[in-house]
């Protein structure tokens, strides 16, 4: 892995009134990484999120991401990132294809390029009979699937994951970490977010949140031998109690 | 089965064209922590709903305490506890006025069964005066458990109480399960969560609306019939890719930081993997026996 910084977060502070959201988050975040950020329900994951897409704004603190400003430059990071959630992904009336148009348009990617590329996709996931299904009247797990490729089909540099893969079934959830995997592999960084530690265990490095404060950061491996525990979700219960 | 508390014969529901459930048939002791164990889909809910007396099944019978799910479902209704997928409490009412109103709807006071609560309604209790719609919600899981409780049930069914919780109340919520069990209630969980699975007397791995097996968790990876080895390299996704097209690969799954992969060979040459891993340009290369967990099983059991 090259240790290229990609997101780089320096004493980033957040308040809302009198409550600190965040309180002196201080990481780094790799090209081609796959990152976990931990943190119960509350513990401050969305704010920092919401800032790291350019959604919102620092209190105090440098932040850079994908080589832009998070206080002068939220624009443009949010043309180079890919955000995926659990609840919102695609458009159940529209079809596979008129989805991933929607998205590629909106990054501003031409029409033609846009034909190439999600035949090409469709092809290695053996889905191509479904390019004009509705979202609807697919399986879940191929939701998540094309959720997760629509968010990098603009091949954004970093691509944000809110608990991606809640639900399915243990080989859907393995084919979705394969195309994550494939995805650093090919350069980008995914940032995932998720409170379900099993998954956490999939990432190459991890921080986890209590309280507004990063309290935790290093390998799933480092953090269990640390905290002398079998699995993360062992690391999290002696963290948070 | 004697003393059986919950029994299903050969039921089957379909909504539309889509099987929800297709033929299950099984049985829960009394006293018995049962777990449901599937994905999304698999039709955990609907099989809930329909011993709960909430949805008919199209064919095939079930009974809770040796009543029927159709013709007895009056009676059901005052025996068991439920607690639904979505949180179900009145949010505009407190805390203790919830608990007060589920009391009295089964004609009973939350005096009289305090005891069978206690543990777990204790630690909401300094709250007792807040609204259930501004609780976290660790605080939200024990009211509605309390309020499931609170007409002493003989059989209590949790549908996924732990989605969507974090991992500390995920822990504290098993440990109360653990102590219901003691006061002889009859338990049936569903969970998505496959490593909860072990936390459950036996467990129905769940699948398309069939069961795939059901058993003690412990003889259903005793029966998992092949070696399994953990594999790790420095680069995992070149690692499972490589593994992939190794010519005596069975099945190649990641789990955390390995993968998981079994041989098609009876007694797989170690050897000659870690030679072709090499080869393939891995270093720090670490093959180790491991013993299957459920999530092993369910995957194996799903080919």
């Amino acid at each position: 892995m090259t240790q290229t910084p990609i997101i780089s977060v320096k004493n980033l502070n957040k308040k809302f009134g009198d409550f600190t959201a965040n309180d002196n988050l201080n990481f780094e975040v790799y090209k081609g990484e796959i990152f976990g950020f931990l943190g119960a329900n509350g513990a401050g994951k969305t704010t920092a999120l919401r800032i790291l897409c350019g959604l919102s704004k620092p209190t105090s603190g440098e932040i850079n991401i994908a080589g832009f400003d998070a206080y002068k430059q939220t624009e443009l990071i949010k043309r180079h990132i890919g955000y995926m959630s659990q609840k919102f992904s695609l458009y159940e009336d529209l079809t596979v294809f008129e989805n991933i148009r929607l998205y590629a348009r909106i990054y501003g990617m031409k029409s033609k390029e846009i034909k190439e590329k999600t035949t090409k996709i469709l092809d290695e996931l053996n889905f191509a009979h479904a390019r004009n299904k509705k979202i609807k009247d697919i399986p879940l797990g191929w939701k998540q699937k094309l959720a997760f490729l629509t968010a990098i089909f603009h091949n954004p540099k970093i691509v944000f994951l809110d608990e991606p893969t809640g639900g399915v079934d243990p080989i859907t959830r393995r084919q979705f970490w394969d195309l994550i995997y494939k995805a650093a592999d090919e350069g980008i960084t995914v940032f995932v977010t998720t409170h379900y530690m099993d998954e956490a265990e999939y990432c190459d490095r991890v921080s986890i949140m209590d309280l507004g404060k990063i309290v935790a950061l290093d390998t799933p491996e480092n953090l269990m031998k640390t905290y002398t525990a079998k699995n993360m979700d062992e690391v999290f219960i002696k963290i948070a109690r | 089965m004697e003393n059986c508390s919950v029994s299903v014969k050969n039921i089957s529901k379909t909504y539309k064209t889509n099987i929800a459930l297709s033929d299950i048939s099984f049985e829960v002791k009394k006293g018995e922590l049962f777990g449901l164990i599937g994905p999304d889909g698999s039709g955990k809910t609907s099989l809930i709903r329909i011993l709960t007396t909430l949805l008919m099944p199209d064919s095939g019978t079930a009974s809770v305490e040796n009543l029927d799910v159709i013709s007895d479902f009056k009676e059901i209704r005052k025996k068991i506890g439920y607690m639904p997928g979505r949180f179900s409490l009145y949010q505009d009412l407190s805390v203790e006025e919830n608990l007060n109103f589920f009391a009295s709807v089964f004609g009973t006071t939350v005096e009289k069964n305090y005891s069978l609560i206690k543990d777990i309604y204790y630690q909401i209790e300094p709250f007792k005066k807040r609204k259930a719609g501004q609780l976290s919600g660790g605080m939200k899981q024990k009211l509605a458990l309390s309020c499931a409780l609170i007409h002493k049930p003989d059989v209590l069914f949790l549908d996924e109480p732990t989605t969507g919780v974090d991992a500390v109340s995920r822990k504290e919520f098993w440990e109360m399960l653990k102590q219901l069990k003691n006061k002889e209630i009859t338990i049936i969980v569903s969970t998505p969560y496959m490593d909860e699975a072990d936390l459950c007397d036996r467990v129905a791995l769940i699948q398309k609306g069939e069961i795939l097996k059901i058993n003690t968790p412990k003889i259903i990876t005793s029966e998992f019939n092949k070696k399994l080895f953990s594999i790790k390299s420095e680069n995992k996704y070149r690692l499972i890719n490589d593994l992939r097209e190794y010519k005596y690969n069975n099945s190649v799954n990641a789990f955390g930081q390995h993968i998981h992969y079994t041989d098609i060979n009876p007694k797989p040459d170690t050897d000659e993997l870690y030679k072709y891993l090499r080869e393939k340009g891995h270093h720090s290369v670490e093959i180790k026996k491991t013993e299957p967990t459920i999530e092993d099983c369910f995957i194996d059991l799903m080919k």
